[in-house]
């Protein structure tokens, strides 16, 4: 996925260069301080559920509001949040968001579990979620440190279909549940939730 | 100012922005310059916090009688025993170690001319800026038989505290098969669908402690916030619609307006009937926080207008309104508002300090309600600055929980709720 930021690049430059609305685009901070409600000052989540959006990729973030406002990743109240705003202004919450630092949040896990998710982790999920999930570098999601109940949500929503896992993915997490069957995803969000710091 | 020439300021002002967040040295106009924030609830805290956030050389001065604040919002679940009140309680260490200087006094006065705000303990602040955050205050004489007094025994726990407290207990003491009469508000109030979300949780609480208890809701409007989802979930879990419905709702329409209480008999005359009450739950009418009118703030509806875009006051200059004292409507008057009104009034004020103009505003309210522990709703909406200045939700927008929302998703609504509370409350406190 890393070819993708010169594009994003450019859709920014893009954004800002030619996209026009009548009125002025609010700053991306200025948008982002709307967020902090629910997802914590800055991004940074004080949990229980709603993900920590600080340190996010900026490619991973502007996808995911599209596919809010489009309707094409399920949510409760986020996709008609996300319809309140245009590209111009998805991209630039999605600048302030990934210039935030991302801080893996500590919560309770079962340690045996973690060890084993750890090495399940490592096979199956590091090559695209790297250093343990917690890098945006790879403009995939944040899972180290990343709240539990917001990631065991996301896995109820690919088992049932209505979230459309990357095709790679797929491949990887059908070979973890072939490896590990039923206590491979625990084992996996126990690893997560073993990564606050 | 033509449209392009607008646009490249933009630009040039949000390249200037970045490079000063790359680590150059920005130069501010703003040192020295003191903001006195008046009110330390949501809306007072968040722009304190948010003001020395944007920039650090303002000597900023928060002014708040009570050492402790207990949010409104989630106090509904301390009524039904699902938190208690030492989660709803918070202290201002939080805004302290942000560098605001926090004085624990009550506000007597509001110089506007002099732009100095006075003590009763005798103090005197002078300030550049003022934001005035002083939430509602209540109309208690407007229900004949009811008073400020009264209100220490027939509580109204729409501020949390103490008043949250007594409702509990009488909750708890109350014989099973007891009325609980609740009386809201009419429009304008803080936290639209609150005495809806109140009636939930104690209903919540009566089902599973004191199962052949009542709740009546005696309304002067005959719509109410979230009602379609309230009434839907009031079906699925309280017999809403039957006979033995635990929750009667009773509208303006239907009598529902009260008329006058009498507070020895707890009962109450409502426009058809009378009821009699085991515990009675009076949430009077509202207007701004008392501060406000002193000030002189107001207009004649009891609120207090301002420029949408900065929260200045169209009365007073210098001097900014936010929260639940304000006019921002369509924003209603909740937490999240408070707190989303409070970022746009410090970036306003920060860079008016520093002689520049106000950016442009983006504002957010979400607002949960809990029905019962697995059942949590909501609505939100997206608003900008519209052409005339006026605040204007985003077209086809945030909006309700589905209809047809499944169980699951209504299950999550409640964990997003808890999020959204400790989310706001470490903005706001922390």
């Amino acid at each position: 996925m890393k070819n993708r930021k010169p594009l994003l690049g450019a859709l920014l430059l893009g954004g800002l260069l030619l996209g026009g609305t009548a009125q002025a685009t609010p700053s991306g901070e200025m948008l982002g301080n709307t967020c902090s409600g629910c997802h914590g000052t800055h991004g940074v989540s004080m949990g229980p559920a709603s993900p920590t959006i600080a340190g996010i990729s900026k490619a991973y973030f502007v996808d995911a509001m599209k596919a809010y406002r489009a309707g094409e990743r399920p949510a409760t109240i986020m996709n008609r949040i996300a319809k309140g705003y245009t590209d111009e202004e998805i991209e630039a919450m999605a600048v302030f968001f990934s210039g935030m630092s991302y801080e893996p949040q500590q919560q309770k896990f079962d340690a045996a579990l973690a060890k084993k998710g750890a090495v399940l982790h490592k096979q199956f999920c590091e090559k695209c979620h790297e250093d343990g999930g917690t890098s945006s570098e790879d403009d995939a999601g944040l899972l180290g440190g990343q709240w539990t109940p917001y990631l065991s949500y996301t896995f109820e929503d690919f088992k049932a279909g209505t979230r459309e896992m990357p095709k790679k993915m797929k491949k990887k997490v059908e070979e973890l549940q072939l490896k590990a069957g039923d206590e491979g995803l625990p084992a996996l969000l126990n690893f997560y939730a073993s990564q606050g710091k | 100012m033509t449209h392009t020439t607008r646009r490249n300021f933009l630009k040039l002002s949000g390249g200037v922005a970045a490079i000063g967040a790359l680590g150059f040295p920005a130069v501010s106009h703003a040192e020295g310059k003191k903001v006195v924030v008046v009110g330390g609830g949501v809306g007072g805290c968040t722009t304190a916090k948010y003001i020395r956030m944007m920039d650090s050389s303002v000597d900023v001065t928060l002014i708040e009688a009570n050492e402790k604040y207990h949010t409104c919002f989630m106090s509904n679940e301390v009524l039904s025993g699902e938190r208690t009140l030492d989660s709803i309680t918070f202290d201002y260490e939080g805004l302290k170690k942000h560098g605001v200087t926090v004085v624990h006094d009550t506000v007597s006065g509001i110089d506007a001319a002099g732009k100095k705000v006075t003590t009763a303990g005798g103090q005197s602040f002078a300030y550049d800026r003022c934001v005035v955050s002083p939430g509602v205050s209540f109309k208690f004489d407007a229900i004949p038989g009811f008073s400020a007094e009264l209100a220490e025994k027939i509580p109204h726990a729409w501020k949390a505290g103490p008043q949250t407290t007594l409702l509990r207990k009488q909750l708890e003491e109350m014989k099973d098969g007891g009325t609980v009469v609740i009386v809201a508000p009419p429009n304008p109030f803080r936290c639209p669908p609150g005495p809806y979300e109140r009636a939930s949780q104690i209903a919540w609480y009566l089902k599973n402690h004191k199962p052949k208890s009542k709740i009546v809701i005696l309304d002067p409007k005959d719509k109410f916030s979230k009602q379609g989802l309230f009434l839907a979930g009031w079906k699925k879990h309280y017999g809403y619609g039957t006979e033995t419905s635990m929750i009667k709702w009773v509208s303006g329409a239907d009598g529902g307006k009260v008329e006058s209480i009498d507070a020895d008999a707890l009962t109450i005359q409502a426009a058809v009937e009378e009821y009699k009450a085991d515990v009675l739950n009076v949430i009077p009418p509202q207007q701004a926080g008392k501060i406000a009118f002193d000030a002189g703030l107001t207009d004649d509806a009891g609120w207090c207008p301002v420029d949408q875009k900065t929260f200045e006051s169209t009365v007073h200059k210098d001097i900014h309104v936010i929260g639940d004292a304000s006019n921002a409507s369509p924003m209603p008057k909740s937490g999240y508002s408070a707190n989303s009104q409070a970022k746009v009034c410090a970036s306003a004020i920060v860079a008016l300090l520093k002689g520049g103009s106000a950016p442009e505003p983006s504002y957010v309210n979400t607002c949960y309600s809990i029905i019962t522990p697995d059942h949590g709703i909501s609505v939100a909406a997206v608003y900008r600055l519209g052409e005339d200045g006026k605040i204007a939700a985003v077209k086809d927008a945030g909006g309700l929980t589905p209809a047809d929302a499944s169980d699951a998703n209504l299950k999550r609504e409640v964990s997003y709720a808890h999020s959204w509370f400790r989310n706001i409350t470490h903005d706001v406190f922390g």
